[in-house]
């Protein structure tokens, strides 16, 4: 009951985000798997996806107070690693999310243990080099068989139930299933005492140590958790694309993350979510109305955002409740 | 005689050539108060942070309760039951008072690998931090961030961040420092009070010899690096080497 009643606003919302589909076949007269609703639930699966990958880096970013440059790393990682296994090794799907999970959660280990030791733009720059690495891995064309170089890796076979073109609608649940449960993970984890540690080590690592903690350890968590989130973000891309690219894997992916988390407000979890269909919607609307120099433009609205909303959107709403 | 607590040995602490901290013998006792006071630039601090882990000394040792922790890291320092108060405040400055003591509470407990139970469910350090913040004073501003809190306010909330830690030696380096002065007897007063009868031992850092003259056992005074003189704060007050050195100038 507790439950129901502190979290109105977002069951509000996602009860309309179930009702969408329908409602907007109703408005518009069409079939729910043709035309502008078939649109716009592939629209909106692609914000929940992106909002989960949003997520993943807010915990870093904003939660722990620790600045990568090499998030895409996991999520190119996830979308490679689910794509090559249904493609090549024909696993199920429920296997592939599982090695989806394992390999994520070795690399962010691995590249959290060896970065983690610099701080502050040094771990950035470090961050950056692996991901970079990453990239330049996927675009080999050693590895052309699997990969696909340069042209990415094609044709991934989803199975027909959660298949984006033909079962949009499942596709969509799925993917509003899939952002729904990452979110309250996520807070449910910032709000235990290993999260309490990670924003204290963002508000003061230094006092964090003094009072006893292992800063080195929560900050290894946190990457962890984050990389295996941005991974199965990556995987769903994959699923969604049918298809994984090397430009998953590069800086402008992990800039994208960057944006969408300043947008929403550092820290707040929902304001990712609202970052990624911020990112997504206005995206759409600018590359509609001034094609493909739109990015031109979003960049006039994110410094607007950032000159007027320094806390993000949710962030400085928050702040001003606080207040007033 | 009491057991020693804390000791260091030949301790030096050199920038390049300045020797900030030149050979500091230091022997602290069980149950004790002692001051650590000398002019600007006696290094006072450069030896506080010594103790604390903050500085890796040059030479010489750190020894407390016999054991040798020159160099350990600051987390370490926690988890054997030394706590310190920085002479900045030094807080989690968003969050709230209650937080920040629990958070230390935490620290010493077993639970903070445990991310699928929310931190509010774990009553006892949010219990063992409310009685840390009573201990100072501060029960009636619990909710509030630590940035918004007064100066004054501030330097308690530290002091009860270093109280849920269960600290046996409590290092204070200057904890009146910007205070308000009329606020600064009773801030003098709970420190006193901390001892407990002698169940922990504070060595405090202070630059206005006045405020720790009725408050301490032992005080050390420091010039140039090294040790002038030590005694009862009587003696400190008679000996004329203090007052060449300190009293009578500063």
């Amino acid at each position: 009951m507790r439950f129901l009643k502190s979290n109105a606003g977002g069951l509000a919302l996602v009860a309309a985000l179930i009702a969408f589909p329908f409602v907007l076949s109703l408005l518009t007269g069409e079939a729910l798997n043709t035309g502008t609703p078939k649109f716009w639930q592939g629209m909106l699966a692609q914000v929940f996806i992106l909002g989960v990958y949003a997520l993943s880096y807010d915990l870093l970013m904003g939660v722990t107070g620790v600045l990568s440059f090499g998030h895409a790393m996991f999520f190119g990682a996830g979308a490679y690693t689910a794509g090559i296994l249904l493609k090549y090794a024909h696993w199920g799907l429920l296997p592939v999310i599982a090695a989806v999970i394992v390999v994520t959660l070795v690399q962010s280990l691995l590249v959290g243990a060896l970065s983690l030791r610099v701080k502050g733009v040094y771990y950035a720059m470090v961050t950056l080099a692996f991901a970079q690495m990453f990239f330049i891995l996927a675009e080999a064309s050693d590895f052309r068989e699997y990969t696909g170089a340069e042209d990415g890796l094609q044709g991934i076979p989803v199975p027909a139930w959660l298949s984006p073109t033909h079962e949009r609608l499942t596709f969509y649940f799925v993917s509003l299933a899939f952002c729904v449960c990452v979110y309250l993970i996520v807070r449910r984890i910032v709000s235990s005492p290993t999260g309490r540690v990670l924003v204290a080590i963002r508000d003061n690592e230094q006092r964090a140590q003094t009072v006893g903690f292992n800063t080195f350890a929560f900050k290894l968590i946190a990457m962890a958790l984050s990389g295996v989130l941005a991974g199965l973000a990556g995987m769903m891309s994959a699923l969604w694309n049918l298809s994984a690219n090397a430009g998953m894997l590069s800086t402008g992916t992990t800039i994208n993350a960057l944006l969408m988390v300043i947008i929403g407000g550092a820290g707040t979890l929902s304001g990712s979510l609202l970052g990624a269909g911020f990112l997504q919607l206005v995206g759409y609307w600018l590359n509609d109305a001034f094609g493909p120099r739109w990015p031109l433009l979003f960049g006039l609205v994110y410094i607007v955002i950032v000159l007027f909303l320094p806390y993000g959107i949710i962030g400085t709403w928050r702040a001003r409740r606080r207040q007033g | 005689m009491q057991e020693v607590v804390l000791e260091t040995r030949g301790l030096v602490k050199a920038f390049g050539g300045f020797r900030a901290v030149d050979g500091v013998d230091l022997r602290v006792e069980q149950g004790e108060l002692r001051s650590i006071i000398g002019p600007n630039g006696a290094g006072k601090t450069t030896l506080f942070n010594c103790i604390s882990a903050t500085l890796k000394p040059t030479a010489g040792q750190v020894i407390y309760r016999g054991s040798d922790i020159t160099g350990l890291p600051l987390r370490r320092i926690a988890h054997l039951g030394i706590g310190r108060a920085f002479q900045i405040t030094n807080v989690f400055p968003s969050l709230s008072a209650l937080e920040n003591v629990r958070l230390a509470a935490q620290a010493l407990g077993g639970d903070s690998f445990r991310f699928w139970v929310p931190a509010t469910r774990l009553h006892g350090y949010i219990d063992k931090a409310m009685a840390c913040l009573a201990t100072v004073g501060l029960e009636g501003r619990a909710a509030f961030p630590a940035a918004a809190l007064s100066h004054g306010d501030k330097r308690k909330l530290e002091i009860a961040i270093l109280l849920a830690g269960d600290p046996r030696l409590l290092l204070l380096d200057e904890p009146a420092a910007g205070m308000a002065t009329e606020q600064v007897p009773e801030l003098m007063k709970t420190i006193a009070e901390l001892r407990r009868s002698g169940e922990r031992t504070l060595l405090l850092v202070e630059h206005n010899v006045n405020l720790v003259m009725a408050i301490s056992d032992r005080i050390t005074v420091m010039h140039q690096g090294r040790v002038l003189a030590e005694g009862t704060p009587a003696e400190i007050k008679a000996s004329e080497a203090v007052q060449n050195a300190y009293l009578g100038t500063s």
